[in-house]
This record gives C-alpha cells, structure tokens and sequence, in this order.
C-alpha cells in the first residue's frame, strides 16, 4: 500500500512548491516593484468614467440555469468513467444498464432544448 | 502515529473549522468559498482513506460543479463584498444545539455501524474507479437507474422555476 | 457473461507498480523539471505566438532581444515585475490576492501525471524510473477535478475586483469553462473505454497499435472544441473580448498578478495540448513512419515525440488565433450545448455498443457501419425535432425600444429599429450581441444567432 500514499505524494510536493514559487514571486514584487499611492489610482477601471456605485450587479438567471446544467452533466460524465472501465469485464448488460441512464439524461437535454433554456438570451 | 494519521486528523480540523466558517462569517460570498475548503479538506479525507476515485469525484462535483452553483445563485440575489447586517437571527443557539445533536447522531450511528470495518490496504486499488464500477454496476444496479430519474426530475424543476420567473419578468 | 465473478478476472487491474518507487531526491528533480519546463514553455510560446501571429499578418514580430527576439518574453516579465501593483479600493484584498494564485497552481499540478516518455535508466545511476511524475488509477479524473479548481481563481477574480468588467468577464468564463467541461469529460469516456483505464500510462501503452485519435475521430473533434473552450483561447476567448470588456476578468489586475494569469492561461494551454497528445495521439509514442525503428520509443528520444506533438497543438492555437473571428456567446453556448454535448453522448453509446459487439467477437463490420450511419440519422432527425420546437413556439416579441433600459442600447441582431427621426433605422449588427448580462434589452430566442 505504500505505492498508493507515494504515487500522492508528489502531488503534494507540486502543490507546495507551486505555493512556494507564487509567494516568492509576491516577495520578489514587493521589493522590486515601486509604491506611489493615490487615490485616482485606487478607483476601479470603467473606461474614463468615474465609477458610480458598487461594481456588484446582480446577474442573469440565465448563469444559474446552465450551472445547474453543469452539475446534471457532470454527475453524468463521473458515472460514465468507472462504467467505462469495467465495461470489458460486464458486457451487454453494463451497456443496457448504461443506455438507459443516458436515456433519461437524454430526455432532460431534448427538454431543456425544446424549452429553449439551451439558446443563451 | 503516522504521517498518515497525522495529516488525516489536519484535514479533519481543517474540515470542522471551515465549517464553522461557514455559517458563522457575515459575508455570503465568504460563506460559499469557506465551503469550498470544507468540502476540499473531505476530499483529501477520502484520498487518505485510499477511496481515490471518490475523492476526486468530490472535487470534481462538489467543489467544481455545486459550489459554483451556489456561488451562481448568490450574485443571483446579491453578493456585495461588504458584510452584510442581518445574516444572524435570534434562533442562532437553537439551530447550533440542533446541529450538535444531528452531528452527534451521526458520529453515534457511524462508529456503531462501521466500528469493527478494517479496510483492507494491501489489496491494490481499495477505492479505485474499477471497484466502484464493479459494484455499482452489478450490485447497486437499481439506485443507479433510480439516479437517473432524480436527475431528470431536478432538471425539469429547474427549467420550469427559471421559465416562470422569466415569464413574470416580462 | 459472468456477472458474479467473471468481473475479476477479465479487469486486469491497473500495473502502476512501476510508479512511486522512486527515491525522494529523484521525484524532487522530476518536480523542478516540470515546473522548468513549464516556466521556458511559457515563455517560449508567448515569443512563438507573437512570432506566428506576425508572420500571419504579415509583419515581424519581436525581434530585437535576443537572437530572433527570443529573450522578449523574459524582457516583458521582468518589466511587469518592476511595475506597480495596484489593488484597487473597492476589492475585496485578501481574495483579489488569492485568486491569481488558485488559478496558476492548478494548472501545474495537472502536470504531474502526464507521461513524458517510457522507462529510461537516470544518467549517472542505475535506477530505472518513468518519464512520468506519478500516475494514478484515476490520473484523468484527477485532471478534470485539478481543472475545475482552476476555475475558481477566474470567477474570484472577477468578483473580488469590485468592477463591472471584471465581473461579467469572471462570470462569462466560468460559465464557458463549466459547459466546455462537460464536453471534454464526455470526450474521455470512448477513449477509457477502448484503454479500459483512466491512467495516462495505461491509456497510452493501449495506443501502441493506433492511436485512439484515428479510430476515434468524433471524440477527438469534440475534445479539440472542448479544449479551446476550456482555455479560453480565441475563437472562444470572450471572457477577455477586448471591444466589450476590457480585460475581462484581469481588468483590475496590474504587475506580477497580471503575470501569474499569463503563466496560468499558457500553462493550461500546454496542459491541455499534453493531454490530448496523450489521449489521443499516441502520447510520447514515435509517429508513423519513425515507430518503423525500434529505437524510436526507447530512452530518451520519445521526449521529442511528445514535446513536438505538443507544440504542434500550440501551434494548432497559435494558427486558430491567427484566422478565426471571436465567436458571439450566444452562439457559442449554442455550439457547446446544442452540438458537442449531444453529438458526445450519442458517440458514446456508439462506440460502448461497438465495442460490445467486438468484445463478443460478433458481427461483420458492415453492420457497425450501418448502425453508425442509422445513429447519425437519428441524431440528425432529433435536432431538427428540437430546431422546430423552438420555431413552433412563437413569442411575443416586443417592439425594440431603444430606450427601454433608462439609457440607450443598440438593437439585437434581427430586430427592427424603429424608424423615429431622419435617421434611417439602420439594424446595426453589433458584434458584442451577448453583452447585455444584465438584462439589457428583451430578445426573443428565434432570432438569435439562427
């Protein structure tokens, strides 16, 4: 079993050193870079004009549908992989099985479409 | 202990002050991305329980797919940066009181059930995606399929719920 | 078929032993070398791109530091370096300064199961250790999860900015990532069906005879749209769309933050151009002709297979730059949901139904090709079924007012200015047709991007 936790523990070491290279990156800038502050220089970009408000807007509806979208497909997709790699050993049945799974999504995708949630407004 | 241990009980910490996190920072936003450390420190969890595909099936849902989500359905209503008044009512000690219990009832009913359950770590692949896929699909064949049609279902809901708003928007 | 126990024996489990044997020290220099490798790429690709691009427009390009301006990216590093950084007083600071880092990270760490080349000895010792860093049963899933937290430094950094731009360009890319994701991860399933594993290794020693990009063709499309999607890279790069939203998500970001975004987008471009060596092109195995000579896929040489199949696809991106117009969103979320995820599905049935067939030693390969051709039929009656629902359900549609919103908009694409003064209604078509995120002027769906 030490295979498995030493196969992760790479990962790991990328991980860190990857943190470790950004941080060195913000050290390097912070002592590279100069620091003249003013206060026009602090506003948020809105092409020449004075920003008016907060830049927070409420979003579109449209955003929240295709997430939820998202997470159909994806819980879809992450029981499609394991199928895919045991269906040499199941056969047919696996395929039926598997068939009538994405039938079902399937279904709910022609709807979504057929309700025109597909096209982006 | 070993390093395992070790790390196991981190990410455990990790998990429980995150989630404390959660429900207790004023800022809503903040909430959802506490979450996400919260539901990270669990996947790690897995990975050090040797359940590999799980733990990366909750990163990919849970933390790429729900979260996203739910930060989706926060600037849907509003999601300013500043800390927000009024996210705590007068019911904060009660819901906590709740949560103990259910927490303790779930930790009681777990260690009855699993007390005595040795994983077994010098099979190859304890959790890989093949013995997931062996056993749900050739023993768990029904609550797949049943999935499916939840899934469906959620789908509908959604596009109906976001075609009347949008009806009444009009 | 043997349910009961016949799942065992045929399920050959993955041999990953020759993975996580190496000595501390040696999987270090692994380490470092990807991040090297990575950091020149970058680097290098940002000269080429400029290079290419140039040369396709014809003009120079960089060309003065360096011998043929090689130096020019490291030049404009170092100059971003010594600039300013400027975190802007509406922002929220802590996650402004986090979200250049969760962006970068994960798009290293992807890195670490893509297999770079066979077994080879280490110069100077006798250990025998793969190209690879590590490797894993679940290695694709591993980079699809890695990928999906990368999004998140996109999305935070477009609300933590505190600027309209930011924002809608943050929201605009996740909402791209997250549908482009689906049709990527639905790219893998013929590919792990046919390599019976989701680990790069397993994956490419399955392509020793073909290479699933040939006989897989429809996956391989679907995860090359996917994965200019996923990148953000025109024609799909409207996150960053210039005439709408400035910089997109990036706006607000100035200095070595700015930089880190740089890094993150070439990295995950090199990144995703690995991977689909990998999957799809036989990963570091010798072309054609080459895979003739034994020697071609020992040692050290197949490092210079992969690397050339992976700039190849660099330079795949660098030429769709070069030639495509960026794409309206509404089309775009159009070609990602309405095509590539169906089309990605119903391939996958296909080809788990042929592979069925084949795993049973069955039938004529004429069949295959008639139930395929039936398939594609199928698939193009149901998109004309969902083509005229959408047509059979008229909607009001509202007389374009201009001044709907409070301030004045442009029309849609489609929709009629109404004729007022002496200006003639001319129906401006504006390229930023997708911009109005925020519910600007009412359209109907049928006469968008039809």
């Amino acid at each position: 079993m030490d295979g498995y936790y030493a196969s992760y523990a790479p990962v790991l070491a990328i991980v860190v050193a990857g943190v470790g290279l950004v941080a060195s990156i913000f050290a390097a800038n912070r002592l590279l870079a100069p620091r003249r502050q003013s206060p026009e220089k602090l506003l948020t970009y809105e092409s020449g004009v004075d920003p008016i408000g907060e830049g927070w807007a409420q979003i579109h509806l449209r955003y929240y549908v295709f997430a939820y979208l998202y997470v159909i497909f994806a819980v879809d997709a992450v029981f499609l992989f394991p199928w895919a790699t045991v269906f040499a050993g199941l056969g047919w049945t696996v395929v039926g099985e598997m068939a009538v799974f994405i039938g079902f999504i399937a279904v709910g995708l022609l709807y979504a479409w057929r309700k025109g949630v597909l096209t982006w407004t | 202990m070993s390093a395992v241990e070790v790390l196991f009980a981190l990410l455990g910490l990790v998990a429980v002050g995150s989630a404390l996190l959660v429900v207790t920072t004023a800022r809503l936003v903040h909430a959802a991305l506490w979450l996400v450390v919260t539901l990270g420190a669990l996947a790690g969890c897995y990975l050090l329980l040797a359940a590999e595909f799980v733990a990366w099936v909750q990163v990919l849902i849970y933390v790429g797919a729900v979260v996203v989500l739910l930060l989706f359905a926060l600037m849907l209503t509003r999601a300013p940066t500043a800390a927000e008044a009024g996210t705590v009512t007068a019911n904060r000690p009660l819901a906590a009181g709740l949560a103990v219990l259910v927490a303790a009832a779930l930790v009681s009913s777990l260690v009855a059930g699993f007390r005595d359950v040795r994983i077994d770590l010098d099979d190859s692949v304890v959790g890989s995606a093949e013995t997931t896929g062996e056993a749900l699909f050739t023993s768990w064949v029904l609550p797949f399929e049943v999935l499916s049609v939840l899934l469906l279902a959620a789908l509908v809901g959604a596009i109906v719920l976001s075609r009347s708003t949008r009806g009444g928007g009009r | 078929m043997n349910l009961a126990h016949g799942a065992g024996v045929i399920l050959a489990k993955d041999d990953l032993s020759e993975f996580g044997n190496d000595p501390w020290w040696l999987w270090l220099v692994k380490g470092v070398l990807i991040f090297v490798i990575l950091v020149v790429l970058t680097l290098f690709n940002i000269w080429a791109e400029r290079r290419v691009v140039a040369r396709m427009q014809h003009r120079v390009g960089p060309n003065v530091h360096g011998p043929f301006g090689l130096l020019q990216s490291l030049a404009d590093g170092i100059k971003l370096a010594l600039k300013e950084d400027v975190v802007p007083k509406a922002a929220d600071k802590v996650l402004f300064i986090i979200a250049p880092v969760i962006s970068t990270i994960p798009a290293f760490i992807a890195f670490a199961v893509i297999p770079f080349g066979p077994v080879v000895t280490v110069p100077f010792t006798d250990i025998e250790t793969p190209l690879q860093l590590t490797d894993m049963p679940v290695a694709v899933l591993y980079i699809l999860a890695v990928a999906s937290v990368g999004i998140y430094g996109i999305v935070l950094a477009g609300w933590s900015s505190g600027s309209t731009y930011a924002l809608l360009g943050g929201l605009r890319s996740s909402a791209q990532m997250i549908s482009y994701e689906v049709a990527m991860g639905l790219a893998f399933v013929a590919v792990f069906l046919y390599a019976g594993s989701m680990s790069t290794s397993e994956i490419v020693a399955a392509q020793e005879r073909l290479w699933f990009g040939l006989i897989l063709i429809p996956s391989f499309l679907i995860y090359i749209a996917a994965m200019v999607g996923e990148t953000n890279r025109a024609p799909f790069d409207l996150p960053e769309a210039e005439g709408e939203l400035v910089g997109g998500f990036h706006t607000e970001y100035s200095s070595l933050k700015f930089a880190l975004f740089f890094l993150a987008e070439y990295v995950n471009m090199v990144t995703v151009g690995a991977l689909a060596t990998t999957l799809f092109l036989g990963g570091w195995m010798a072309p054609w002709p080459l895979s003739l000579w034994d020697g071609a896929n020992q040692g050290y040489l197949p490092l210079l297979w992969f690397l050339g199949k992976t700039m190849l696809f660099i330079f795949f991106f660098i030429w769709l730059r070069g030639t495509l117009p960026r794409m309206r969103y509404d089309q775009f979320m159009k070609l990602g949901w309405k095509v590539l995820i169906p089309v990605a599905l119903l391939w996958t049935v296909a080809v788990a139904t042929i592979r069925a067939i084949t795993l049973d030693e069955g039938i004529d390969r004429r069949y295959i090709i008639g139930a395929a051709l039936v398939a594609v039929l199928v698939f193009l009656a149901l998109s004309f079924v969902g083509e005229k629902a959408t047509e059979e359900e008229p909607e009001e549609e509202p007389e374009f007012d201009a001044f709907a919103g409070g301030y004045p908009v442009p029309p849609m694409p489609g929709q009629q200015l109404p004729v007022l003064t002496s200006v003639t209604g001319s129906t401006g078509t504006s390229a930023g047709a997708g911009d109005t995120d925020d519910g600007g002027a009412p359209v109907s769906e049928e006469d968008r991007g039809a």
